[in-house]
């Protein structure tokens, strides 16, 4: 019963110790607040609990019965009593892994997910020593037809984490579980490959699975190949996350800021210049913001949505071809930069196009696919995430944690507070916000932290009023949320002008090719989202069209802005996207 | 999508009568009835007509016995493989079959005549060991009657 | 009180059932048995009698069945198939009795139905399963009319005095489980689980088939008594004939305002109910994987809670219950939840529908009181084991059940008892293994269903039924180890314990009762590298003996050539090659092949 001290709460015993809780608690999670981790696959913070990988089993006691239950969906009555590594739990969860490790690709040392696959890493805490069960283990081939992403089933454990992101979260549905019992597996339909399918490669699949079978393509090698080639001179862009989460692959905390590190990692690496997406962020503000001024005064196709993503813009090609004309042309800060980097820098450097490599550290599988459009062909030529370039700066054998910060090389390398908060949900808005608001009242506000749209939510309303308007704005991530929101506009009942949308849960920070968190997926995430903030206001200018280098570039170089040859080199054109 | 433009029409005039998630299986059904088999072009048309995605279809397909997505044959055997017909020697009649036929259970002859698979319990326990072809039930079955059945078939 | 008069228009049936008459039982196990060629010859006979087609009277062993009804006095026949009905014929015309086919006068005179008691299965094979004036006449919609006449409440007291639980398996109480989805308000579906998967049980296609209307009955008193408007019947795709009646009785019954809106003319009972076939998926017999099917998902599980009464189809409360259960319901209501009562053993009341198969003399479907001993069940009604062989162990409740061996054969048949030593009631299936069945192989059988049928989404079942059966395959290969034993053991209860569902959960049944039972035949497959039953093929050999002729039939049925020998000479099986099939030792006309 309910005490005086602890209303509403229920009595339990874990592991020998009383606990207070909340009745709608779930015991995994009362467990992991009382610092009990319980190893699990299905279970995710964010997913519907199905209870499928039953990993997370304890001991409960209500009296007098003992029973085996899993905790991740199990909610906690008064005076139950809790063990969650009795014998008996550990032996179950042993034979788990058994049953896994029996069914599994057990190449671990050449695996992508090596070290960081939660299948070894229980195997190892289980001390599993060797799997008692031969027999059928299951054979399909591996699927590399998306530019993105690699299937290996062969290294699936069926927890299904991939289907509810893919389904429940993103609502692009590319993949469901095939077939049953033993011979299920997840895969597209009539088992063709993700490249072929809905998959908007957005790479939250890739975070949700725990073992190696869905991991990014990777493009190490080619861009190896290119370092190493005499005739080659090798760029790097580093968009606006990666300096939040770079520093994860090293075993540092989140949510610490290594823009100076990664930087002169890149330049060990050999990499001859490396520049700052933020900068091109701000080039996006600034031809964004001209662009909404411009539809909001013709009170044409309104909602504006902006088009940083790669992955959503798939999306609406795919699914609401007949709403494209809301969407911003402006390209993502990546292709601006691309296309900047193979024009403007090369003409200024008096260098050949043909000999720049250009290689994006991206925090974003959907990247891989976007440089891919024919639209962008000849301007980026490798994109690596986070994790990629992670792996490749330990191949190299370089000691990121004592490197001594280096700085973004110019003409493209300086930036704004406003580039540096694309990384996260809300940004790109408060960014354009900051812009917009100056340009229509002629003014130079001060107040420029727009809280209503920070924060996890998933949709994030605002009204702001500027110049005598009433601007309704709408920030939203994940894509099922973005579906909402575009059959809203489809039957003509939004009331949004300015709407962004970001295919991943947090914006880039949690972006398809960043480090997995493997626990506290929300903390993790909000700590990253911390470190752009604070680098935005430590940020001397936190404007983009303040950024004196963007300035100089349209002065020097593009001409006016939403000039014609902005619009060659600043945006693009989308069209619709057939899927099987 | 299907070549024939009289199946196309025949698929059609089944799938409007399907409209929500909860007909996927009884349109699958359908169409299984029609045609003996799921056909890809079908389940495209399908997910249209219910707006589903196609994965969805296919993992629903997939996932029940009742599902081929291969034809079947004119005659379709499925030897029942329930206890009562396995305790009376149902694998050995298999075997029979399959040499007879000379093809394996989830194969077709190649004059796509006759089709085997096994299934499992029919329900005609009392009477096992038994078979279904098509949808008639033979029971206590031996080799010798299953001959006789078999080359009964026109 | 709203006088029910619909129903007082259709009793005129009871004529149909007492006048002079042949039927015959054409349910699928008569049809399979060549009923139906039966039933075409007796009305290509002219005969100046009614010929009529009824279900099945369960004793399937003598299929086809045939009942003549003449100068008011009746006979029973049996194997009956279309050779044999001139025989009958002939008897007609003489006014006597066929002796060669004749089982007897009335069922009770019939061994076999001997000490069963008949209530749930009454009409089967008596009546023209969709002739709803013959059901009325034997006293069908009673139970409705007087369900009717009493408040919803009062009908779950009834059900909960009558101590009815459910006959599904799990055998809780169906009372309480109506007074759950009672309570609640809204739309509530009502959902009658059909999908009678577990092999070697087949009570509930009988039922549908052969008594449509007992079914509907028992469906709409359920949905007056929790209060909801929509039914479904859940059944498998493979039953076609079981889909075509239901289907067609229940437009009869809609067209007699039995079904429909405004039932009987009670202003506000409406019931609709429809069929959903399942599509060969043995876990949609679990109740959250029926939903799911239902709903046109992949039938895979839920964890429970929440409950179907709390939310079920499309998150409507839904309560579920077995065509048995649902199907004694009009029983209760006309003879009254006492006399119910009365029937059976103290927990389990009422009687028990079961289904005998396997190695006995008489196979077929039973009803008998809750509480009589498996042994007068298989050796009295059923016969015993056939000739020369000798009772090894009965599976009780399918796959998910267990074995029985003969030292619990005086065990009464109940929910409780059965449960006490590793079985389960289950649906009711009771497959008889005698001598020649070996307990290893059988366990691998039930393994071999367990693991096709598993749906995959949990880890234990997945993952862990497949590597039972690889472990008892190789077993009954002759490359076990003595370790195996063990391992099985360890990872049966694994299984028990951590799977996701009942399919999951009892899957280990079959082995973990066997290796209880029946330790020592693993153990001579293991150490000796024999099976004592000659039934597993890998350690059986087949040897000529002395008695040999040398005709040769031996090498020409040899799929694979390895019989050798001149004609009228001894041959010789060249066991390297030989693939025991068998097909030697079931072709020789002369004893001539020793299987060992």
């Amino acid at each position: 019963m309910a005490s005086p001290e602890h209303p509403q709460k229920v009595k339990i015993t874990l592991n020998d110790e009383i606990v207070w809780c909340d009745p709608n608690a779930y015991i995994i999670d009362i467990a992991r607040n009382n610092n009990i981790y319980i190893p699990h696959f299905c279970y995710h913070e964010r997913l519907e609990r199905t209870a499928n990988c039953r990993l997370c089993v304890v001991e409960i006691e209500i009296g007098g019965k003992k029973r085996i239950m899993t905790s991740c969906n199990l909610k906690p009555q008064e005076g139950m009593i809790v063990n969650t590594h009795t014998p008996k739990v550990l032996e179950a969860r042993r034979v788990n892994i058994e049953l896994l490790l029996a069914n599994h690709d057990l190449n671990c040392p050449t695996c992508a997910k090596n070290l960081h696959c939660k299948l070894q890493r229980y195997s190892g805490e289980l001390i599993v020593k060797e799997t008692p069960f031969t027999g059928k283990r299951r054979n399909v081939p591996v699927d590399e037809s998306s530019p993105s992403i690699r299937r290996d089933n062969n290294k699936c454990i069926l927890c299904g984490r991939c289907i509810k992101m893919c389904g429940d979260v993103q609502t692009v549905n590319a993949i469901q579980q095939q077939f049953r019992g033993f011979e299920t597996l997840v895969s597209c339909a009539f088992n063709e490959g993700l490249g072929e399918s809905s998959c908007v490669n957005c790479g939250q699949c890739v975070i949700a699975c725990p073992t190696g079978a869905l991991t990014e393509r990777s493009d190490i090698p080619h861009v190896i190949d290119a370092l190493n080639d005499p005739h080659k001179i090798v760029i790097a862009q580093t968009a606006p996350s990666i300096r939040a989460t770079l520093g994860e692959c090293f075993g540092m905390n989140p949510g610490t800021n290594v823009t100076g590190k990664m930087v002169a990692a890149l330049k060990k690496l050999g990499f001859e210049k490396v520049f700052d997406t933020d900068l091109a962020a701000d080039i996006t503000i600034v031809e964004e913001a001209s662009e909404f001024i411009k539809r909001l005064n013709a009170n044409e196709n309104l909602p504006m949505i902006t088009t940083c993503c790669p992955a959503w813009i798939k999306f609406g090609e795919q699914f609401f071809y007949d709403e494209l004309s809301h969407m911003s042309t402006c390209r993502s800060p990546q292709a601006i930069m691309a296309s900047l980097i193979k024009t403007y820098y090369a003409e200024k450097a008096d260098l050949d196009p043909q000999r720049i490599v250009l290689v994006d550290i991206m925090p974003c599988t959907a990247k891989k696919f976007e440089i891919l459009r024919p639209e962008f062909a000849g301007e980026a030529d490798y994109v690596l995430t986070t994790v990629e370039l992670g792996k490749l700066i330990k191949e190299m054998n370089i000691d990121f944690e004592h490197l001594e910060p280096a700085r973004f090389d110019n003409p493209l390398g300086e930036s704004t507070g406003a580039g540096a908060i694309f990384g996260h949900t809300g940004g790109v808005m408060e960014a354009a916000l900051r812009t917009v608001a100056d340009w229509l009242e002629n003014k130079n506000f001060k107040h420029i932290d727009y809280q209503a749209i920070r924060g996890m939510e998933t949709l994030k309303e605002a009204t702001v009023h500027i110049d005598g308007m009433e601007i309704n704005l709408a920030v939203v991530h994940t894509l099922g949320e973005a579906r909402k929101l575009m059959e809203q506009i489809r039957s003509g009942t939004c009331k949004y002008h300015f709407i962004e949308i970001m295919a991943c849960y947090g914006g880039c920070i949690g972006g398809g090719g960043q480090p997995a968190p493997t626990e506290r997926f929300d903390e993790v995430l909000k700590k990253r989202v911390q470190a752009l903030i604070t680098e935005d206001l430590h940020k001397e200018i936190r404007k983009s069209h303040k950024n004196p280098a963007v300035n100089k570039l349209y002065d020097e170089y593009l001409g006016d802005i939403g000039g014609e040859r902005a619009h060659k080199l600043l945006h693009t054109s989308y069209q619709r996207r057939e899927f099987k | 999508m299907p070549a024939d433009v009289n199946d196309l029409k025949l698929v059609e005039s089944i799938l409007k009568k399907y409209s929500r998630k909860e007909d996927t299986v009884a349109a699958l059904q359908e169409l299984q009835q029609t045609f003996g088999y799921l056909e890809r072009g079908h389940l495209e048309l399908l997910a249209k007509q219910l707006s589903l995605p196609l994965v969805h279809i296919t993992g629903v397909a997939t996932f029940y016995t009742q599902f081929k997505f291969t034809p079947k044959g004119t005659y379709h055997i499925s030897i029942c493989r329930g206890t009562a017909c396995h305790v009376k020697n149902s694998e050995t009649l298999l075997k029979h079959v399959e040499r007879k036929l000379n093809i394996k259970a989830g194969e077709i002859t190649t004059d796509k005549k006759i089709s085997l698979e096994c299934v499992n319990c029919i329900g005609a326990c009392a009477k096992a060991p038994a078979m279904m072809i098509n949808e008639k039930v033979y029971g206590n079955l031996d080799e010798k009657k299953i001959d006789m059945i078999i080359h009964s078939l026109e | 009180m709203t006088p029910i008069t619909a129903l007082a228009d259709l009793k005129k049936g009871h004529e149909a059932l007492t006048c002079d008459r042949i039927t015959v039982g054409l349910a699928t196990c008569g049809i399979s048995a060549g009923a139906d060629r039966t039933l075409a010859a007796f009305q290509a006979a002219n005969l100046p009698l009614i010929i009529e087609n009824v279900g099945c009277l369960g004793n399937c062993y003598a299929e086809p069945i045939v009942t003549v009804r003449q100068d008011g006095s009746t006979a029973i026949y049996g194997h009956v198939t279309e050779d044999k009905v001139q025989k009958i014929l002939d008897a007609i015309k003489t006014k006597t009795i066929c002796k060669e086919l004749f089982l007897g006068r009335t069922l009770e005179e019939i061994d076999f139905y001997k000490i069963q008691k008949r209530l749930l299965l009454a009409n089967c094979g008596k009546i023209n399963p969709l002739d709803i004036d013959q059901y009325v006449a034997t006293g069908g919609y009673d139970g409705l009319a007087k369900a009717l006449r009493k408040k919803p409440q009062e009908i779950i007291e009834d059900v909960l005095a009558s101590g009815l639980r459910g006959r599904g398996g799990a055998g809780f109480p169906t009372g309480q489980k109506w007074r759950l989805i009672a309570v609640k308000t809204g739309k509530k579906i009502l959902v009658c689980n059909g999908d009678e998967g577990d092999p070697g049980a087949f009570m509930n296609r009988t039922v549908m088939e052969s008594d449509p209307f007992k079914l509907i009955e028992g469906m709409t008193i359920a949905a007056y008594a929790i209060g909801s408007d929509e039914g479904i019947i859940y059944t498998r795709a493979e039953y076609p004939l079981a889909v075509k009646t239901l289907r067609s009785a229940i437009t009869i019954a809609e067209s007699h305002n039995l079904l429909g809106k405004n039932i009987l003319g009670i202003e506000g009972f409406n019931f609709n109910l429809r069929i959903v076939m399942g599509a060969g998926a043995f876990v949609c017999g679990e109740e959250t994987a029926l939903m799911n099917s239902v709903m046109g998902l992949r039938g895979q599980p839920h964890y429970k809670p929440p409950y179907p009464a709390d939310k079920g189809i499309y998150g409507y409360p839904t309560n579920i219950n077995n065509v048995s259960t649902l199907s004694f319901v009009p029983l209760i209501m006309s003879m009254g939840a006492k006399e119910f009562a009365k029937i059976g053993s103290e927990k389990s009341k009422g009687t028990a529908v079961l289904c005998l198969t396997g190695k006995i003399n008489r196979t077929g479907v039973i009803e008998v009181p809750m509480g009589t001993p498996l042994r007068e069940i298989i050796f009295g009604i059923a016969g015993g084991p056939p000739q020369g062989t000798t009772f090894k162990a009965v599976q009780c409740g399918g796959p998910a059940g267990g074995c029985v061996s003969e030292k619990y054969l005086d065990l009464p048949v109940d929910y409780e008892s059965l449960l006490s030593i590793g079985a389960m009631m289950g649906s009711g299936g009771l497959v008889v293994l005698n001598s020649d069945s070996c307990m290893v192989d059988v366990a691998k059988f039930f393994m071999s269903f367990t693991r096709s049928e598993s749906c995959g989404k949990c880890t234990p079942c997945r993952e862990g039924t497949t590597r039972i059966w690889e472990i008892l395959d190789k077993i009954t290969k002759g490359l076990g180890t003595p370790k195996d034993i063990e391992t099985l053991k360890s990872l049966s209860q694994y299984v028990k314990e951590n799977s996701l569902c009942g399919l999951g959960q009892a899957a280990p049944n079959p082995i973990l009762t066997t290796l209880a039972q029946f330790a020592d035949e693993y153990r001579v497959h293991i150490e000796q590298k024999e099976c004592p039953s000659h039934s597993c093929r890998n350690l059986v050999h087949y040897r000529i003996n002395e008695k040999c002729t040398g005709c040769g039939n031996c090498a020409r049925h040899c799929p694979v050539h390895c019989i050798a020998g001149r004609l009228k000479e001894k041959h010789v099986i060249d066991q390297s090659v030989c693939v025991r099939c068998g097909a030697c030792y079931e072709n020789c006309a002369f004893d001539a092949i020793d299987k060992g």
